[in-house]
């Protein structure tokens, strides 16, 4: 093994195991919260997609309803469309079962290893070598929270309701990188939690998407007809 | 407490991600996203996290979820944005609220 190929490995393997911690509270959270074990079971295994999943139950368990959750879920994960087109190359060939996997595997985590890559043989195995620890690790955390969920009776005296809010700042963060994103999700979820008294469980934070409009602002002379068309192939998605 | 998930749910979060990361292999011939599109979706997932971020961590119900919880979050956002490693943010998180309550706060 060539030193750069074990930093490789080590990296992939810290990445993966701070996602275990993340899908051991996954697992913990829903089940304290009240859902049987299959549900974020079977949501790790089939899902495989941490935000879309805490995301989701994270509705749930506010008594939200399961329309509410998917689409919350599904828009949360919607950046994985253009991630498919990136690793296309990887995903798009090989017997079918290999395809299927390739494209189930396609994470945040899988894709930025891949990218980091030079040669297309290094882009494959760093791939591979991420989706499968992920999706090992992912499952078996999730399990082993599943397991502690259950035991733990007082859930609110571990903090365990914090780490999912916790989870999804950490992942809302970085993805902040300009004003009119800051803008747009500070405005948002000011909107989502004034509205949280009010509206029925799940509706606020898809009414707060209605912050995007400073997406547009200042900019409406020909960028908005644009932009409004553009949006429109990776909309179509949701329904 | 009767917190339901129905299976139609799971098996439809399931299918719109799949949805999501077949179509890249696909349609990569005929088509590629547009990267406007591609910086609004960006966006808009940023504007989703932070609001479910806000909400579960201020409100339960349609009240307020008290002080404990809210004070863990925000320790693990500034330990967040120093980049500390993941697993120390959410544990950070559990660990603050859980010693707050200890100390009396809701």
């Amino acid at each position: 093994m060539s030193p750069a190929q074990r930093t490789l490995y080590r990296d992939i393997a810290l990445v993966c195991l701070a996602d275990a911690v993340v899908g051991a509270s996954f697992g913990a959270t829903a089940t304290a919260g009240g859902l049987p074990a299959w549900v974020p079971i079977a949501m790790s295994l089939f899902t495989f997609a941490g935000g879309a999943q805490i995301a989701a139950v994270t509705i749930v368990l506010a008594g939200g309803g399961p329309v509410a959750a998917v689409a919350a879920g599904g828009l949360l994960n919607s950046r994985l469309l253009p991630y498919g087109f990136t690793v296309a190359d990887i995903t798009g060939t090989g017997p079918w079962y290999r395809r299927l996997l390739g494209v189930h595997f396609t994470t945040d985590e899988a894709v930025a290893f891949a990218m980091g890559q030079r040669t297309d043989r290094d882009r494959r195995f760093a791939f591979w070598a991420t989706g499968i620890t992920l999706f090992a690790l992912w499952n078996v955390a999730t399990v082993a929270g599943t397991i502690a969920g259950t035991m733990i009776k007082n859930t609110g005296a571990f903090g365990l309701d914090a780490t999912f809010p916790a989870v999804m700042l950490a992942l809302a963060l970085p993805t902040v990188t300009d004003r009119r994103t800051g803008a747009a999700a500070g405005t948002g979820a000011a909107a989502a939690v004034a509205l949280t008294p009010v509206l029925p469980a799940g509706l606020p934070v898809l009414v707060s998407l209605g912050g995007l409009a400073w997406l547009w602002r200042g900019r409406r002379d020909k960028a908005a007809p644009t932009a409004a068309g553009a949006a429109s192939p990776g909309n179509g998605g949701h329904d | 407490m009767a917190v339901q998930m129905p299976v139609a749910a799971i098996a439809g979060l399931a299918a719109v991600n799949f949805g999501f990361r077949v179509a890249g292999p696909v349609f990569r011939r005929r088509f590629t996203i547009p990267p406007r599109a591609e910086r609004v979706l960006s966006s808009a997932a940023a504007v989703m996290l932070l609001s479910l971020a806000a909400t579960s961590a201020l409100t339960q119900g349609h009240g307020f979820a008290g002080w404990a919880r809210p004070a863990g979050v925000a320790v693990a956002g500034i330990l967040a944005i120093r980049r500390v490693p993941f697993p120390v943010v959410v544990i950070a998180a559990a660990l603050v609220t859980a010693l707050l309550r200890l100390a009396g706060i809701p």
